[in-house]
């Protein structure tokens, strides 16, 4: 539920990562924060556990610049992403403007994928929220792994897992390269802004 | 929802640059005249509403908004575990600074952030006056 | 990134997790604790005892309660304090104290009317002393 301050001019959207657990959602988040570092005026909350797993989230907040007049800040979120955390990962979709579903492209992955999927999808319900409706990009990620021998699936399989229903935007990636890292957020940004504009008219 | 954008999800509630003055001047007058460092009004998704402080404060507010919403959403669904409606009070205590959660509606919190020069008696006191005033600026 | 398996910090074998269990139990449910949880900083339920007639969801409960502990440490940091004190939520019936026992673990304890918050607070004192000193 993005907040528009009519008075300061200024709008609050929140964008939260979603995928299973080691997808990549943290890393999406941490290159974003590299990469843009001198736009980003305050540190990145990480709230995860000594073993470097995410507990509850971490948050970006990241400034675009003006939209129709209005700053727009989009608030970068990933939720937790090991199955046991549901009930924290429900109270981050809180609000939620915008999605990205990190998936993991390695074969032992698939199953992972398509449950956290469905799980997001049973989650936004809970918020009375539609998949279908809410903006959303699904990101394949790990497609690096590939010149390492690992075997990963091919794209058309993942499209045809997660996307077949959905249709959204999809991009292959690397977190840890940066490999579509910033043209998935900038496609979700955009998808996000798209949704919020016939408001801010 | 009230909205007629089915693929927009957008706040319950609407301010405009009045309801928003006034909301800050309830901030400024009641709380950080009383002496509160900091105060915010955010909405259950951590996004800030209205903000105020004292000049002497430079916390990162995006982030404790972000955090304070979701120490909120915890502590609620950790109420409704054990069979609680809610609890009652949600309070912080530090060594110099303090955090004090209020919640306003069922949107909206106001976080109050205070040091030693305020007593909890007199902070709960402003705040449960503050409250009641940001809710007549819905309702008027 | 390639395994999945999540390794701990500590081990703690079964001799020890049978003191622990007695502590909450003889300290903690005896007192008239409805519920006692050691948990670790990841949400784990380590240890648990109860009077027998909870039925709460103590898995969410303590996945919760380790992610809440952490976004109030993460809080108080930022306002420039070490942490904050006390961890206390006070319902009509039911109670939820949280006392951090060492870096890696908290110990959650559910209680009602029963119980004064003073003597709670005396209990737990007691029972993080004696889980202490099982390591």
């Amino acid at each position: 539920m993005a907040f528009v301050n009519m008075k300061s001019k200024e709008v609050q959207a929140k964008v939260v990562y979603y995928g299973p657990g080691r997808g990549g959602k943290t890393t999406n988040l941490e290159y974003i924060y590299s990469k843009f570092r001198e736009r980003i005026k305050s540190d990145m909350v990480s709230i995860k556990t000594h073993g470097d797993r995410t507990l509850f989230f971490d948050f970006l907040p990241f400034d675009i610049g003006k939209i129709m007049g209005y700053d727009v800040k989009i608030q970068l979120y990933t939720v937790p992403g090991q199955v046991k955390y549901d009930a924290t990962r429900r109270l981050v979709l809180k609000g939620v403007d915008g999605m990205v579903f990190v998936a993991d492209s390695q074969v032992e992955q698939r199953k992972k994928n398509v449950l956290s999927l469905k799980n997001l999808q049973e989650n936004l319900a809970m918020y009375k929220k539609s998949i279908f409706k809410v903006p959303l990009v699904l990101q394949y990620n790990k497609r690096d792994l590939e010149k390492e021998g690992v075997s990963l699936l091919p794209l058309e399989t993942l499209e045809k897992d997660l996307n077949s229903q959905l249709k959204v935007p999809s991009f292959p990636g690397s977190a840890v390269t940066g490999e579509n890292v910033v043209p998935t957020m900038k496609k979700i940004i955009s998808l996000t802004m798209t949704s919020l504009q016939n408001v801010l008219k | 929802m009230g909205s007629n954008y089915d693929d927009v999800s957008f706040t319950d509630y609407t301010l405009g640059q009045e309801e928003l003055e006034k909301i800050e001047h309830v901030l400024e007058e009641n709380l950080i005249k009383s002496g509160v460092h900091s105060v915010l009004l955010i909405d259950m998704a951590g996004n800030i509403i209205a903000q105020r402080d004292n000049g002497s404060c430079d916390h990162d507010l995006y982030s404790l908004a972000a955090l304070a919403s979701a120490n909120f959403a915890a502590v609620d669904t950790m109420a409704k575990i054990v069979g609680e409606e809610e609890f009652s009070l949600l309070f912080h205590k530090g060594e110099n600074q303090n955090i004090h959660f209020s919640k306003v509606n069922v949107e909206f919190l106001l976080i109050t952030i205070f040091g030693k020069k305020v007593s909890l008696g007199l902070l709960r006191l402003k705040v449960a006056e503050a409250v009641e005033k940001i809710g007549n600026v819905w309702n008027q």
